[in-house]
């Protein structure tokens, strides 16, 4: 790391006006500090936020659905009843995220920014990577890229975004409310992240200079909700592919859909048109939900060595459609 | 979010120019954090230790390795991603690599050292550990020793299955998973009939 | 007389690695201590055409940069103990990615590591060398990583699979894997009086400091080589590597002491790991399932410079009785750091090939892969025909497979909802290493019994087994026996590794033990005592006769009967065994998960089965690992690894392997393994479980999978379900 100051805010307006002024809020620190070591990032000043007061709230909101304070740690969010009880989707992707010490110390904000785990902008030497040097080419594109984008992606950037809870917040249609010099205004989820340009994007979300998420407001309760992730690993890795989803039922008839792919693309995929085509559905007309699916993975532009992702997200969509049929975790 | 989705649309983007219009989660004006009235300090394992002066890049790992002498934590990658330097954070388990040691004032740290009484008795989790002889070189062995007893702390003991899944942020690649996990429940009944 | 051997003794070492109080490497201060950081190149190929220290120097806290000009001339030493010909930081010519040109030294870490990201260094850069299977080569004889034969044939292959009623040829691959030890290596060098003295990690005390008094031009003497615990080694610490000629050097440049920790990163590139292994194996069968032939081919790849192989067909020269033999072994040159002996090599790699073919054959039998082994088990080596030292493969198979349920075993895989169960074998065999070892015991008046060994902890139980050997050889309390290791001021002993440690170091402490009891009786001899009087305890003689303590030395040399490798001599020496899994894949979401594994050993004897059990349920996590994820993947633009980490490499974690691992060894005391009877257990665990895996695959889904590891992006879609 190369050295810096650290800065402790003692409200949010002082945090913003830091963090305008070029400091990068430090919260949980599981991303940043490696970014520091890594030469992802080498800011001059840290803003410490992570013990500012009330951010770490959970607390529900007026019509019905939960207010997540930005700093609250990914375990203490899992565990809340609310969330247990009315969001199991986010529950289990938080719990199927990182390791129970990370998700001690990493924050609900703090994860949707994490930055992409290609293994080319990861390494400990800066590799061609627009996005971590713009203008140095994609290794991935023409590279090892069975990890890596099957939809939106462009020539100049082919990653993915890894969270975990930011799938199951774009299921849930959640909502980033951020605060910054200008004054605050919130983000649809689905709105955060950004998809690579033509030049590759070196900003991976829509916030603007200063700006701090303070808080991630749900909408009403979707108690028939669930998350899967595929990884080789069964525990502690990020996805291959992952899949979030969320019913409305009538009795075995699907009323309304949500489905959110992680991994396949640098934000959060949400699928609009299977989701309308699902609605009518039974649970237990596997072919026709499957039929359903089917046309949003006809969009999919697989890499040279992705091609099985396809496969495998459809897979995993009609799976977690089972999964919540069948009303239990994976 | 995508177009077709009606439930967002219910919410204007707010463009408010005071914090103050924000969800009711959030603080309506600045409260200023309690200011140190001292110079910093971190307690570990019970002693209070001066924090003034230090390197904001000292993470709390190097920070007790090099500075403390406390070498029980381990430094196995530096990123998070192996556990070897599990330490309990106000009572909860954390990566000691992912925290700046400057930012701690005023909080209490416990690592394997501090898990034994003061004479000698070892802590049931460390006594199951060598029961169900859970380790091989030792190198990852506090950071499992830790994270086991914030492991059935929190609760995430109650059967093999969960056991496995929640002491899976600590690698062993010696490979004693099958006996940490007996040696985490052996010590989980041990402490629920009191012999901690 | 030996009732320390066989007893499940808990490990002594047990309090202080719970506490924490355990120091390794690492964990070692001295005052006035410098932090080293490395600079490395950042190309596979080429030259190093500029360097500037001055940013560097300018980072506060930062006191020195060193570069190949303040380094001396290191003299040529062989491979082993140095791990490779070509020593750090002695020219601008760039051999592979992560190769050291510079050394940060400062006062903190946080200073070295900075002024490590600020040194200048400009590259020309060549186009890398990538593995190819056509260019491989027979390697030098003059390294002595190639202890085998690159060659060897007995019989008349190509008449054998003519005559065969069956005939099965395959291809097998496995990408390059790294050992991922936790402790990452390290070094604390301090010189005194023209002495030097390291605390370092390391599988081979003796070996680091033969490795670095040669390339240092220094008495062997004059070097102290400490290494009280190391964290794992698997092969990554069995020689001597950079950080400890480097460390070396800069505490001799500085006059201060330096330790130099690798991140992890710099463990991939300056440690070694698995090669990348291309395999062709061709069985030929007779109606019965009668081997006629075997042929198996190998190539790994090495680097620029050393020729390390892989000989992936030592397993095939010992496995199965066959009329005809043709086994090979090539490399081929990359421009990767040299690739290094890991648990288990050669057998290891090579045994997923001839495992999985045989299990094709079965198939192609239709027999059981049970059935198809005990048809072929080889009663002396199958390469020239010398009678086993001991072998009890028969019992483990049939004692393992009682074990896992093999015969009532579902012919068709189950179902357990969206999972398919399969069922799958392998056989195990594993060459053994020996080793010379000397080890002291001293019985003092009081009655304690120190016992000291050079040798070092990696974690395989020896702190403990050692002990128990001389306990009970002298008949004592273990806890009237003290262990000083890790030292070379203590009796040689050769490296923790090639599953030599216990037959060889414990032979060394069991020699030692009785020519104490020889002295002991021999004082007695000369002592008045009264007849009918209850044996005399041995310190109470000791005092008797006026001594304060009385010591002796005990060896073992090898070459009687056995050389280095284990297999010259009057008799073979092998072990074997038999692991049995039950594998569960999910073909729509390209999952596979471990349900349960039975291993089953005949490796002579057991010291103590509780640390034993747990080496090998160790090694077959490690095969769970070969199969399932390892893979250390090379970018081929530029020629390196790609991901040098923990959180982009995947070994497995505890999620991963289920409680259900039952270990059993056979009944056996190998007479010609030495005075032990015990041969070696470290290794063979990890072997023939990527196979096991592969064919429970096969089992469960009908598709067989040849290159490892076995993931989603393979199974997706597999089996008629």
């Amino acid at each position: 790391m190369q050295p810096f100051t650290l800065a402790r805010p003692a409200s949010l307006e002082e945090a913003t006006r830091l963090a305008a002024a070029g400091a990068m809020p430090l919260a949980g620190g599981t991303e940043l500090l490696n970014w520091m070591r890594l030469g992802i990032a080498a800011p001059a000043r840290l803003a410490d936020i992570s013990r500012l007061p009330g951010l770490d709230a959970i607390a529900p909101l007026p019509d019905g659905g939960l207010s997540l304070g930005a700093l609250a740690r990914l375990n203490d969010v899992a565990a809340h009843p609310a969330v247990r009880a009315g969001y199991p989707v986010l529950r289990q992707a938080i719990h199927k995220a990182a390791s129970a010490q990370l998700r001690n110390l990493a924050t609900i904000g703090g994860n949707l920014l994490q930055k992409t785990r290609c293994a080319y902008f990861r390494a400990e030497e800066s590799l061609p990577c627009n996005r971590r040097a713009p203008g140095s080419g994609c290794a991935a594109l023409h590279g090892l890229n069975e990890r890596h984008a099957i939809f939106g992606w462009t020539e100049a950037c082919v990653a993915t975004q890894p969270s975990d809870p930011a799938v199951a917040l774009a299921a849930l249609d959640a909502v980033v409310v951020v605060a910054g010099p200008a004054g605050a205004r919130r983000i649809p989820l689905g709105d955060l992240h950004l998809l690579p340009d033509a030049a590759g994007a070196a900003a991976d979300t829509a916030l603007r200079a200063g700006e701090i998420i303070v808080a991630i407001e749900l909408p009403g309760p979707a108690p028939r909700s669930a998350y899967l992730k595929i990884r080789e690993r069964e525990s502690y890795e990020y996805a291959l592919v992952s899949a979030a989803g969320a019913l409305v039922l009538d009795g075995r008839t699907i009323r309304r859909a949500r489905l959110a792919l992680g991994s396949v693309a640098m934000k959060p995929w949400r699928l609009p048109a299977a989701e309308a085509a699902l609605a009518g559905l039974s649970l237990d007309d596997t072919a026709a939900l499957r039929a359903a699916l089917e046309p949003a993975f006809a969009e999919a532009r697989p890499l040279s060595h992705n091609g099985y992702k396809v496969p495998l997200a459809r897979n995993a969509a009609l799976r977690v459609i089972g999964m919540i049929a069948e009303g239990h975790a994976p | 979010m995508t177009p077709m989705d009606p439930a967002p649309l219910r919410r204007d983007l707010v463009r408010a120019a005071s914090l103050a219009a924000l969800a009711p989660a959030l603080p309506v004006a600045a409260q200023p954090a309690a200011a140190p009235a001292a110079a910093p300090t971190l307690r570990v394992n019970g002693a209070v230790h001066d924090l003034a002066g230090l390197d904001p890049r000292t993470t709390l790992l190097d920070w007790l390795r090099e500075r403390l002498d406390l070498t029980g934590a381990k430094k196995g990658c530096n990123e998070g991603a192996c556990g070897a330097c599990t330490v309990l954070l106000d009572g909860r388990r954390v990566n000691a690599c992912l925290v700046l040691a400057a930012t701690l004032d005023g909080r209490s740290v416990t690592t394997v050292e501090g898990l034994a009484r003061a004479d000698g008795t070892l802590h049931p989790v460390q006594q199951a550990f060598i029961d169900h002889d859970a380790f091989q070189c030792g190198y990852c062995t506090p950071g499992q020793v830790v994270s086991a007893v914030a492991c059935i702390t929190e609760g995430h003991a109650g059967s093999e299955a969960e056991i496995r899944e929640w002491m899976s942020g600590n690698l062993c690649r010696c490979a004693a998973y099958p006996q940490i996990t007996a040696a985490v429940q052996d010590a989980a009944a041990r402490m629920a009939r009191g012999e901690a | 007389m030996n009732e320390g051997l066989g007893s499940p003794m808990p490990r002594r070492d047990g309090r202080i690695k719970v506490t924490g109080a355990a120091r390794f490497a690492a964990d070692v201060k001295l005052p006035g201590l410098l932090h080293a950081a490395l600079v490395t190149a950042p190309i596979a190929r080429g030259r190093l055409v500029a360097l500037d220290p001055a940013p560097a120097l300018a980072v506060p806290g930062v006191a020195r940069v060193l570069t190949a000009a303040d380094m001396p001339r290191f003299a040529a030493v062989t491979t082993p103990p140095m791990a490779t010909a070509v020593q750090p930081m002695q020219d601008d010519v760039i051999r592979f990615e992560g190769q050291p040109v510079a050394i940060v030294l400062a006062a903190t870490p946080e200073a070295a590591e900075a002024g490590a990201a600020r040194v200048a260094a400009r590259y020309a850069a060549d186009a890398p060398l990538l593995f190819s299977g056509e260019r491989a080569e027979v390697p030098s004889r003059e390294s002595f990583y190639v202890f085998e034969e690159p060659d060897l044939a007995r019989g008349d292959v190509p008449a054998g699979l003519a005559a065969a009623a069956h005939r099965v040829a395959a291809r097998y691959h496995q990408p390059p894997r790294h050992h991922n030890p936790m402790e990452n290596s390290a070094t604390l060098a301090v010189w005194e009086d023209g002495r030097l003295t390291l605390h370092t990690a390391a599988q081979w005390t003796y070996g680091v400091r033969y490795g670095l008094a040669g390339a240092l031009g220094l008495a062997p003497e004059r070097i102290r080589v400490l290494a009280a615990h190391t964290g794992g080694g698997f092969g990554a610490k069995g020689y001597t590597w950079p950080h400890q000629l480097l460390a070396a050097v800069a505490a001799q440049v500085t006059g201060r002491p330096v330790r130099l920790a690798y991140t992890r990163a710099q463990m991939y590139t300056m440690t070694g790991y698995q090669p990348e292994v291309a395999q062709e194996v061709t069985l030929g069968a007779d109606a019965a399932g009668r081997l006629t032939a075997v042929r198996h081919a190998s190539v790994s790849n090495t680097s620029l410079t050393d020729d390390y192989i892989e000989f992936a067909h030592a397993g095939s020269a010992g496995m199965y009785a066959t009329p005809a033999l043709q086994l090979s072994a090539r490399m081929a040159r990359t421009s990767l750091n040299i690739p290094m002996a890991m648990r288990a090599p050669h057998e290891g790699p090579g045994m997923f090939a001839l495992e999985s073919a045989m299990d094709e054959m079965a198939h192609a039998l239709g027999m059981d892969p049970l059935d198809l082994r005990l048809a072929n088990h080889a009663d002396a080596d199958p390469s020239d025909g010398r009678p086993w030292s001991s072998k009890k493969l028969r019992e483990a198979y049939g004692e393992g497979a009682a074990l896992f349920g093999w015969r009532e075993r579902p012919r068709q895989a189950a179902r357990d909802g969206h999972w398919i169960l399969g069922t799958g074998m392998a056989s195990c065999i594993m060459t053994v290493f020996r080793f010379p070892a000397s080890a002291r015991i001293t019985l003092r008046a009081d009655g304690q019994v120190v016992l000291e060994a050079g040798t070092q902890d990696i974690g395989t139980g020896t702190l403990t087994i050692f002990p128990q050997i001389a306990a009970g050889e002298l008949g004592i309390p273990i806890e009237r026996v003290t262990l000083r290791h890790g030292d070379t001021d203590l009796p040689e002993t050769g490296g923790t590794f090639g599953s030599s440690s216990t037959a060889c170091v414990g032979a060394a402490v069991q020699d030692a033990a009785r020519k104490l009891r020889a002295r002991l009786d021999g004082i007695a001899a000369l002592q008045p005592a009264s007849l009918g009087a209850p044996a005399e305890a041995p310190e109470a003689l000791l005092r008797r006769a006026g001594l304060a303590d009385l010591s002796a030395e005990g060896r073992y040399e090898f070459g009687r009967p056995f050389d280095a490798a284990g297999h010259a001599g009057s008799h073979a020496m092998r072990t074997f065994g038999a692991v049995f899994v039950e594998v569960a894949v999910d073909p729509e979401l390209g999952l596979m998960r471990l349900r349960r594994a039975v291993g089953s050993y005949s490796v002579g004897r057991i010291v103590n089965p509780r640390t034993a059990r747990s080496q090998m349920i160790g090694g077959i996590t490690w095969g769970w690992g070969m199969a399932a994820m390892e893979a250390s993947v090379v970018d081929p633009a530029l020629g390196r690894f790609l991901s040098k980490n923990l959180s982009g490499v995947a070994i497995p974690v505890n999620a991963d392997i289920p409680a259900d691992i039952r270990i059993h060894f056979v009944d056996e005391v190998d007479p010609h393994a030495g005075p032990l009877g015990a041969k070696g257990i470290g290794e063979i665990g990890a072997v023939g479980v990527a196979a096991a895996v592969a064919n429970a695959v096969f089992h469960a889904t009908g598709r067989r999978i040849r290159d490892l590891p076995i993931l989603p992006e393979g199974l997706l879609g597999a089996g008629a379900g």
